[in-house]
């Protein structure tokens, strides 16, 4: 063991004297990925990771016909830490492009990367809105092949407005993901009428909403959430618990395929709003949730999906091509004109290189699906809104003229 | 006398070959060297308390990351610190630092062991809390991204021109550390980590040596957090995060507290690890892991202890010898 450690030592002491610099194969493509391997989203990252990989081990490691160097490197959650590592696959192992970071405030940190380095950054989960919105202009080398965090959540406003929702209580995690979620469904909802009638903001990470829930207004008829990680089965739990009955209109992470299974009976009928779902019924997606479900023995949420989509897409772009690789300007206008048929359904990008993309409104049943023989939640989807842009039915214009989605925008007009 | 000196030869000896060999190694090496070389004057200032003072400060990133605010703050806001500005953002960074540490002393000083631990890591987590809620100022959760190094004359965002000057501090704060712990002022420190009552016995005000002391680790720590905002042009409450606070203080401890060198070889065995080893492979935190275990288990006073000891022996097997000679010769 201790002759082990001093070998990896002696290893790495020896590799980092030599600055080992990787050797530059014409042929082939070079993808560097960024995502929690280690650290408390580890889970996540490693979904991450499996989306893309999965996409590769059905193409013989191959997209558009190069043979990939895929090089996965850990940001440990952490976005400075996901610097160090995009600007190492930069310099030493001289990717083409970089792709992931889960965090919003991890796409944040590499976007200026991308800038600095004139290298492709495709965002492949990270949702924060301005990087393809008031931002945008900074980052040329920026591209999003997820979602903005506010895209679903205007469809769910939209969808409780029409649905007999008056007023609604919103309680988010207090952060930047948060307040975009929360901003894009109240918007959306008070736009058509509906009233926004208390905001209440929990620490990321909180596990007992007891000081929260008796607080809630009597008065509201649905309670929309943005819990993340474990505050997504603490709430429901809670809530219910307390003799609340009130609806819940979850944003999509509150509910998606990550946290579904170990969620107890009392989230059935809860609706949620997601680009994704792996309900949807269509043959291309059953093909893909068999396919992951069967390698990794789960079954995919949005954080697989998108990634692998973002290899289908990039694979295509690589094909228009003609097999190579054309610089990270040329690459993107190829990927602009793609459309992609992909298990989330439709994707196209938007002239601010955000896709637009379906959007479901998803109710938790519990029943049989894709032919596996026992009972569990599905995201069932009961409304899909289609091509939704991240501007939603604003304008482009319009919409950017507003502030980015903050823990005071838009404003509570109708809180006391 | 002597002996000091060849340290001090050894030591600088070890900076050139840093100095010389580094910009040749491939620009990813010469990145993290850099922000090890940052990191490590956050460690010396840890040293400074736990090694010469025998405080155990666990909230010096809240001095670290005012000072990489700070910078960011002005650098963003008010496009400050771009130029040959850069030197007074460098002044009001250990400024800063140094006026929130003796803001911070007047509470933290108080209290001796674990209590002192406790106060420097709420008041730690204070800074944590404001950089993460104060959203209009420091970005919330977001965190700023620096656009750009400073130019003046000298470009820095040539990573080997930001690598020497980042060197330069880092060799100018340890040359500075050195004196200060050599000085009568950190003789009296050393004093009163063995054993306060006496110095206050002895007529010395141990309180106002603690504090002064806090300071002066204050303002390095500011310094630190100016350098390491510019490494990565990112500054995020992460960077403010108790972990940071608890990774310097063990660095601290694995490369032997009071002795400078020890920090800094610390800091680089776990940049070593954590940034480099996990590139090649998965499982580095096993490895880190094992050499703290180790480290703990069998060379408490750090790396550095080490090298006292393979001194030690080699001059008890002397002196043996020499006992040896005296018994055999015939009186």
């Amino acid at each position: 063991m201790t002759n082990k450690l001093q070998k990896t030592l002696l290893g790495s002491c020896l590799a980092l004297g030599l600055g080992l610099t990787a050797q530059a194969n014409a042929e082939e493509l070079r993808i560097g990925y960024i995502s929690p391997v280690t650290g408390i989203f580890a889970q996540v990252g490693k979904d991450m990771v499996d989306g893309f990989q999965l996409y590769l081990s059905e193409h013989n490691n191959k997209l558009g016909g190069m043979d990939v160097k895929f090089i996965v490197e850990d940001d440990q959650g952490k976005p400075d830490a996901g610097v160090t590592k995009a600007r190492k696959l930069i310099l030493q192992d001289k990717v083409h492009m970089f792709i992931g970071g889960l965090l919003a405030s991890t796409g944040y940190a590499l976007a200026p990367v991308s800038t600095a380095e004139k290298t492709l950054y495709i965002s492949s989960v990270s949702s924060a809105d301005d990087l393809t919105q008031r931002q945008l202009s900074k980052y040329p080398y920026f591209m999003r092949s997820s979602w903005t965090s506010s895209l679903p959540h205007h469809a769910l406003g939209q969808w409780a407005c029409e649905n007999g929702f008056k007023k609604v209580i919103v309680i988010a995690a207090d952060y930047a993901f948060g307040y975009e979620t929360a901003g894009g469904f109240q918007k959306a909802f008070e736009d058509c009428g509906g009233k926004v009638i208390q905001k209440i903001w929990p620490p990321l990470n909180t596990k007992d909403f007891g000081p929260y829930i008796p607080t809630f207004k009597a008065d509201a008829d649905g309670i929309f959430t943005t819990m993340v990680g474990p505050m997504a089965l603490q709430f429901p739990k809670q809530l219910r618990a307390a003799g609340i009955k009130t609806k819940i209109l979850g944003s999509g992470v509150s509910y998606d395929e990550f946290v579904l299974p170990f969620m107890g009976d009392e989230v059935i009928g809860d609706v949620s709003a997601l680009h994704y779902s792996a309900a949807i019924d269509t043959p291309k997606n059953q093909a893909f949730v068999k396919a992951y479900r069967e390698k990794f023995g789960k079954v995919p949420g949005y954080y697989s999906e998108n990634n692998y989509t973002t290899a289908m897409w990039i694979d295509e772009a690589i094909k228009k091509a003609g097999g190579k690789y054309p610089g990270p300007e040329e690459f993107i206008k190829i990927m602009a004109s793609i459309k992609l048929d992909a298990p989330r359904g439709p994707v196209e990008l938007d002239e601010n290189r955000n896709p637009i993309e379906n959007v479901y409104i998803k109710k938790v049943e519990k029943k049989k699906m894709f032919g596996y023989d026992k009972d569990e939640l599905w995201n069932s989807v009961i409304k899909t809104y289609p091509k939704v842009s991240q501007f939603w039915t604003y304008g482009k214009d319009k919409f950017l003229a507003q502030p980015v989605y903050d823990r005071d925008f838009p404003p509570c007009k109708y809180c006391e | 006398m002597d002996k000091s000196f060849t340290k001090i030869l050894v030591v600088a000896a070890a900076l050139a070959i840093i100095a010389i060999i580094v910009p040749y190694s491939g620009s990813f090496v010469v990145l993290l060297t850099t922000r090890a070389m940052a990191f490590a004057i956050l460690a010396m200032s840890v040293d400074l308390l736990l090694g010469f003072t025998g405080l155990s400060s666990m909230g010096q990133a809240a001095y670290f990351g005012v000072g990489a605010y700070l910078t960011a703050v002005l650098a963003t806001k008010l496009h400050f610190g771009l130029g040959w500005d850069f030197w007074l953002v460098v002044i009001m960074g250990i400024a800063i630092g140094a006026v929130l540490a003796a803001f911070f002393g007047l509470f933290a000083i108080r209290a001796g062991g674990v209590y002192f631990l406790m106060i420097t890591l709420a008041l730690g987590q204070c800074v944590w809390g404001l950089a993460y809620r104060w959203n209009s100022l420091t970005g919330g959760d977001n965190g700023i991204n620096l656009n750009g190094r400073p130019n003046f004359g000298l470009d820095l965002s040539n990573e080997v021109t930001f690598f020497y000057l980042v060197f330069a501090f880092f060799a100018v704060s340890m040359a500075l550390m050195y004196l200060l712990v050599r000085s009568p002022f950190g003789q009296s420190l050393a004093g009163i980590r063995e054993r306060e009552l006496r110095m206050q016995i002895l007529g010395y005000n141990t309180w106002l040596h603690k504090y002064i002391a806090f300071i002066i680790a204050g303002g390095f720590g500011g310094l630190a957090g100016v350098l390491w905002a510019h490494t990565n042009g990112h500054v995020s409450p992460e960077t403010v995060v108790l972990t940071t606070s608890v990774d310097a203080l063990l660095m601290v401890v694995l490369g032997g507290s009071g002795t400078l060198v020890g920090a800094t070889v610390g800091t680089a065995i776990v940049f070593g690890l954590r940034e480099y080893l996990s590139t090649l492979v998965p499982w580095w935190q096993y490895v880190l892991g094992g050499v703290y275990v180790l480290t703990i288990l069998y060379l408490p006073m750090g790396l550095m202890g080490l090298l006292s000891r393979v001194r030690q022996k080699f001059r008890s097997q002397g002196k043996e010898e020499s006992l040896k000679k005296l018994a055999t010769k015939p009186s």
